[in-house]
């Protein structure tokens, strides 16, 4: 039992004071600055921030898809990861059905995955679209059979970019429900990015606001007083951009 | 009696011609069937367009090194492909205007070199192929190839099909991208090197896509897209040979009008 409270207690993902930059014609371009997060197991962690913060970019950092231009990332080993994309768009030609993406993210044979391949499904509340062709699917139904690609590798920690994207404000609570109900079965944790801030306050153990930099980070009901989450959110028009409240909570 | 043994000699000469078309058609057909549908799912139609029009600036290398025409076929794809990955990664033109350029400047370069070249080069089948004419050189060459595309579209099967998907959930399932992505280029460079005797470089772009566009409208999987579509690409090479032989007109051309035509077929039933 303490066993298990060290092993728990360890990070999945440890991001130590990380940058990403690029330079253009206009000079450099930050991306990520001074960024420093520890992804714990089992917890879900939102971050928020107003477009072109770089939530897209912390995440794929976090994948291993983008290079740091400088900080260090750790990583634990043999951590497996079940990644959703913030939108996937099909091409129409590719006939494709369900199941067979689901296929697609093992090299097993089909056969040999059925029941997995169910198992997930039915986790997310997608079985009946099993042999439908992923271009007649909806936005909401995509979201879910992606979640269900996810789901597949038993990955201890999801990562959802924007999960909530093309599908309607019912559906987005029942999503919220599904995803915090995956982590209280599998006991994975999960990073994902939001635009919508009611229906984060009630799933997200800890919630990041990011706005190039980490203005403030903690439990949902420390983060909506923070001045910096204010700034950004509550009154984002007469945001004026100061670093006073770096560092978070 | 020698009439009757002219024209067993003119039988054999004609058969053995038409049989090595054939033989070329179906070995074409092997690989630009499946390669046809992962331009299309990749969007990548215009890109087998600038490839193959490139091929003609490799011809000319070729001549002008004294090396196989093949070799120097292969050397300009895979240096353009190189160029094009290069620099649609740098979006201030887009796209579809550096696969333009790419294109049409090396196809005029290598129409300029081949006209100096001083080779009795016959330009026009290089531009608009001729099947009847290939040697039983140029059928080792296709069968070679279709044997190292279908390799490898057998054991990258899954691999190819999660980067058409998407590159980045490609990644993260652990698929080397760059490899496959650059593998891919390469099997491309080969596929426009024999297919260019065939049907040429203006017009070998519609014998990779056609037949891929008609597949799509009945393929449930995408492997079964792959086999209708090499099964198509067969059947409008043969159509369009025979066509050829009966109309005497041009084989290149002739393919391609058999292959539209069984395109425009294909839209009179309903799209699954």
């Amino acid at each position: 039992m303490v066993k298990k409270e060290i092993f728990m207690s360890q990070p999945l993902i440890t991001a130590d004071h990380i940058w990403v930059q690029y330079p253009t014609s206009a000079g450099t371009k930050v991306i990520l600055q001074d960024v420093s997060l520890s992804i714990m197991p089992a917890k879900i962690m939102t971050l928020i921030g107003p477009n072109g913060a770089g939530k897209t970019t912390l995440l794929k950092v976090m994948l291993n898809l983008i290079p740091l231009s400088q900080g260090s990332l750790t990583r634990k080993a043999d951590l497996k990861i079940g990644y959703m994309p913030q939108k996937l768009t099909i091409n129409p030609s590719l006939p494709m059905t369900v199941e067979r993406l689901l296929s697609l993210g093992t090299p097993e044979r089909i056969s040999k995955i059925q029941t997995l391949i169910d198992t997930c499904l039915k986790e997310v509340g997608a079985f009946s679209l099993k042999h439908t062709p992923l271009k007649v699917l909806s936005g909401g139904e995509m979201q879910r059979v992606m979640l269900a690609r996810a789901l597949l590798t038993a990955p201890d920690l999801l990562v959802l970019d924007e999960p909530m994207q093309g599908v309607d404000v019912l559906g987005q609570e029942e999503l919220y429900q599904l995803i915090a109900k995956i982590r209280d079965r599998r006991g994975c944790a999960i990073l994902l990015v939001s635009h919508d801030l009611h229906l984060v306050m009630a799933a997200s153990d800890e919630v990041v606001c990011l706005n190039t930099h980490v203005c403030c980070s903690g439990h949902p009901s420390q983060v909506t007083v923070h001045p910096g989450y204010q700034n950004l959110f509550v009154a984002p028009y007469q945001h004026e951009h100061d670093h006073r409240h770096d560092g978070g909570l | 009696m020698m009439e009757d043994y002219k024209d067993l000699m003119i039988d054999l000469f004609f058969n053995t011609l038409v049989c090595k078309a054939l033989l070329a058609g179906f070995g074409l057909s092997l690989t630009t069937g499946s390669l046809g549908c992962f331009l299309i799912w990749r969007r990548m139609a215009f890109f087998g367009d600038a490839l193959a029009h490139s091929s003609l600036l490799g011809i000319a290398l070729g001549i002008l090194l004294h090396m196989d025409m093949n070799v120097g076929i292969v050397a300009i794809c895979l240096l353009c492909a190189a160029i094009l990955t290069k620099t649609t990664s740098h979006q201030h033109l887009s796209a579809d205007v550096w696969l333009n350029i790419i294109s049409y400047s090396a196809l005029a370069l290598g129409f300029l070199a081949l006209s100096k070249s001083g080779s009795n080069a016959d330009l026009e089948s290089y531009l608009f192929g001729d099947i009847l004419t290939l040697r039983v050189q140029d059928l080792y060459w296709i069968y070679g190839c279709s044997a190292l595309v279908g390799l490898f579209f057998y054991w990258k099967w899954r691999e190819l099909l999660l980067i058409t998907l998407d590159e980045e959930l490609a990644k993260t399932a652990g698929v080397s991208v760059g490899l496959v992505r650059a593998t891919f280029m390469v099997t491309l460079a080969f596929t426009v090197a024999i297919a260019l005797k065939a049907v040429g470089a203006l017009l070998m772009p519609a014998l990779l896509i056609m037949p891929a566009a008609t597949a799509s409208r009945f393929a449930r999987s995408p492997e079964q897209m792959a086999l209708i579509a090499t099964g198509t690409a067969f059947l409008g090479v043969s159509i369009g040979l025979v066509a050829a032989i009966s109309f005497n007109t041009p084989s290149g051309a002739t393919i391609v009008v058999s292959c539209l035509t069984l395109f425009l077929g294909s839209m009179l039933f309903r799209a699954r």
